[in-house]
């Protein structure tokens, strides 16, 4: 072998290709962690670009730089690419990187698989771009793909519900892997119970996955015919029901919130503890929380529709099933704030970017519980006050919870310290803008500015030039993220095992950076 | 060897619960219609029954306004009149005609479709062809009643309401021939 590295040496078993193949064939989850997270941010990128642009055409009153067409195009695809190329696999990549080093274990479960889940993201993404290009353009009608929208465009359409098909597919292969790691591979003496709450919120989470992901595909699949096949599952045309997609949509659209917040949930329950100096408050509560925050996200689905028609009776069944899950939720909250009372807190990046999702997220899913009473949501569905409200909880809750995860991990992953100035200006910048973007938004839903158009009448102008100013800011401010992360990556202050000392987690045990190859003998949980 | 079994019997369970969910994914659609069967919600191709006596609210008058359409077949298909008028809780019966004008046996089945939707709460149909399929040999005519009843329920504000049929072609890919309803292939 022409070039051997030194844990070559280390390790005689272990030769791996090098340049592309290493990382084509891969098989170690550190690698593939990586990967994914790599592959999120530059998807986040992506549908960062598209929603600057749907901003840059709501900045003024009139149609100025995309035509409607292509705006539509953009709001769907800037949802996709968030939901599935950005927020899905970051959080997968967290899993990939943390899960093994968090219990004990030398690898993933299936570590081939795992190489499959991550490399069948490339098509799909490529997939999804690739539809602008084709005659008729990308997919136009809301990431929901509501027919019979849906059912009448173009071949974009067919590409993204292919490209859905290989996300979902590629999610329910990482799902099953991390569930058969973590009850299979934990160190002995770490019980279900002495895990991290991060395992156990991706635990929950994977199970929401290998639920809801094929009743998605299910759908699509009808979609799929009802365009090309000639069945009339929602074709209104031949006896079918457009409002039951919605229904099928949103069973599996309404755990994929979920399953979009609750390893949030997990790497800020991490997070609290270690800069408050404490132990988390209500451990076991947390994890009853999350797990009846996943079984209640499974009745709720039509809270999405009050408006598509329903019994009375039916929303108010859902309307009450929603408000109910704000009780595990609260719990949730009340443990972070009962964990920091009190405690030795210091205030590094991910311990603000931890705070800032527990204010902002707390917002978020006040506006939802408001969005959940039948009355009010009539009033405000499709308008700008849902889209404040999700972005709430899906900038401020996932993403924060993505960059402080990444803060908190880094010097274990790089075995440097990053800037801790520049990682703190990058909150400070993040927690402003995102607000100046996303708060004047509740005014303009409430005042009745719809979602999904490009043009708007006068009255909203000023609150959509604000909200516009904070959307670039937010944008740009996340190219500082991408220097922190790459000048951490080049070098910086040296990092300890265990550079955070409230940290009791099992990584911290390891050196930094990680070894390749990590807990190959079980260590012993006491 | 015992820990690799244990992963492969944890994969076998996930991946039957994944194909169960697919499954489960399209068993949503019949367990959709049977809700809304049993529910009375979208029972278009019901007949409605009238519980007790009404009485005619001779105070108003709605206006009803007759639609026809068809789409993919080659019929002709006409309200014999355009609009009628009728007190809220007064029994009214309309004609419709459709004729085949190709050169093979069609079959046909009406959807109906109302404007205000408020008004298919408060409308109450006895008699419809839409409740069967229509079957029209090449070139025939065939005349057919519509008997309803716009409930007094109705709010008065609406004093002008659509109802609309729309002809669909039942042909050998979708699969609907009871004529009970239509079925989604």
């Amino acid at each position: 072998m022409a070039a051997v590295h030194d844990h070559d040496i280390a390790h005689a078993h272990d030769h791996h290709p090098t340049g592309m193949m290493r990382w084509l064939t891969t098989t170690n989850h550190k690698d593939i962690g990586s990967m994914y997270l790599w592959f999120s941010f530059v998807m986040f990128l992506t549908g960062g670009v598209m929603a600057l642009t749907i901003r840059a055409e709501l900045f003024m009153p009139g149609i100025q730089i995309v035509n409607p067409e292509f705006f539509n195009q953009l709001t769907t695809m800037h949802g996709l690419v968030m939901v599935f190329g950005a927020i899905m696999p970051a959080f997968v990549g967290f899993a990939n990187w943390q899960i093994p080093m968090m219990i004990g274990a030398p690898d993933m479960a299936f570590a081939r698989m795992n190489n499959w889940s991550f490399w069948l993201l490339i098509p799909a993404a490529l997939l999804l771009i690739a539809s602008f290009f084709v005659p008729g353009g990308a997919a136009a009608g809301g990431w929901t793909i509501y027919p019979p929208l849906s059912v009448q465009m173009g071949m974009g359409m067919d590409m993204a519900i292919f490209a859905l098909h290989i996300m979902g597919a590629a999610s329910i292969m990482g799902s099953i892997n991390i569930i058969t790691t973590i009850l299979n591979m934990r160190a002995p003496g770490m019980t279900l119970m002495k895990m991290p709450l991060f395992v156990w919120t991706w635990l929950i989470t994977a199970y929401l996955l290998v639920m809801a992901m094929p009743v998605l595909a299910g759908a699509i699949t009808m979609l799929l015919t009802d365009r090309n096949f000639g069945t009339n599952f929602f074709n209104a045309a031949g006896g079918g029901d457009p409002v039951m997609f919605q229904h099928i949509f949103w069973f599996f659209g309404h755990p994929e919130v979920y399953i979009m917040i609750l390893p949030a949930f997990g790497i800020v329950s991490e997070i609290i503890p270690t800069f408050a100096r404490k132990p988390l408050f209500g451990y076991s509560s947390m994890v009853y929380a999350t797990a009846s925050i996943a079984i209640l996200s499974c009745i709720v689905w039509a809270h999405h529709m009050f408006s598509a028609g329903m019994p009375v009776t039916g929303q108010l069944f859902f309307m009450y099933a929603t408000m109910l899950i704000a009780i595990p939720t609260g719990v949730k909250v009340f443990n972070w704030t009962a964990t920091m009372w009190r405690g030795s807190m210091t205030f590094e990046t991910p311990m603000l970017f931890a705070i800032g999702f527990i204010f902002l997220f707390t917002i978020g899913g006040f506006s939802g519980v408001i969005c959940a009473i039948v009355p009010i949501d009539i009033q405000v569905q499709d308008t700008y006050y849902v889209i404040a409200h999700f972005h709430y909880v899906l900038v401020s809750g996932a993403l924060f919870s993505i960059f402080g995860g990444v803060y908190y991990w880094l010097p274990k992953w790089t075995g440097h310290m990053y800037d801790e100035t520049l990682g703190k200006t990058h909150f400070w910048l993040s927690m402003f803008f995102f607000n100046l973007a996303f708060f004047v938004q509740h005014f303009l839903g409430l005042a009745g500015m719809p979602r999904r158009v490009p043009d708007y009448a006068l009255q909203f102008a000023d609150f959509n030039m604000i909200s516009s100013i904070g959307a670039f800011g937010f944008g740009f401010s996340q190219l500082l993220f991408l220097y922190v992360v790459l000048k951490c990556i080049r070098g910086g202050e040296k990092a300890p095992a265990k550079p955070w000392e409230g940290a009791k987690t099992l990584e911290w045990t390891l050196p930094s950076p990680a070894p390749y190859h990590s807990f190959e003998t079980p260590p012993v949980v006491r | 060897m015992s820990a690799l079994q244990a992963n492969s019997v944890i994969m076998k369970k996930l991946l039957i619960f994944t194909v169960v969910m697919f499954g489960f994914g399209f068993a949503l659609v019949p367990f959709y219609e049977k809700i809304c069967e049993v529910t009375g919600i979208n029972n278009l191709l019901q007949a409605d029954t009238l519980t007790e006596n009404t009485q005619v609210d001779t105070s108003r008058w709605v206006t009803i306004q007759l639609d026809a359409n068809t789409r993919g077949l080659p019929w002709q298909f006409k309200p014999l009149q355009s609009s009628v008028r009728a007190h809220p809780g007064e029994l009214v019966e309309v004609m419709y005609e459709i004729r085949n004008d190709s050169n093979r046996e069609i079959n046909g089945q009406a959807i109906p479709s109302y404007s205000p939707q408020l008004l298919a709460k408060h409308l109450k149909k006895l008699e419809c062809f839409c409740f069967s399929k229509q079957v029209l040999k090449p070139n025939e005519v065939r005349q057919m009643p519509v008997q309803f009843m716009i409930e007094p329920g109705l709010p008065a504000d609406f004093d002008t309401v659509t109802i609309s049929y729309t002809f669909f072609e039942l042909g050998s890919d979708s699969a609907a021939d009871t004529g009970e309803r239509v079925n989604k292939s």
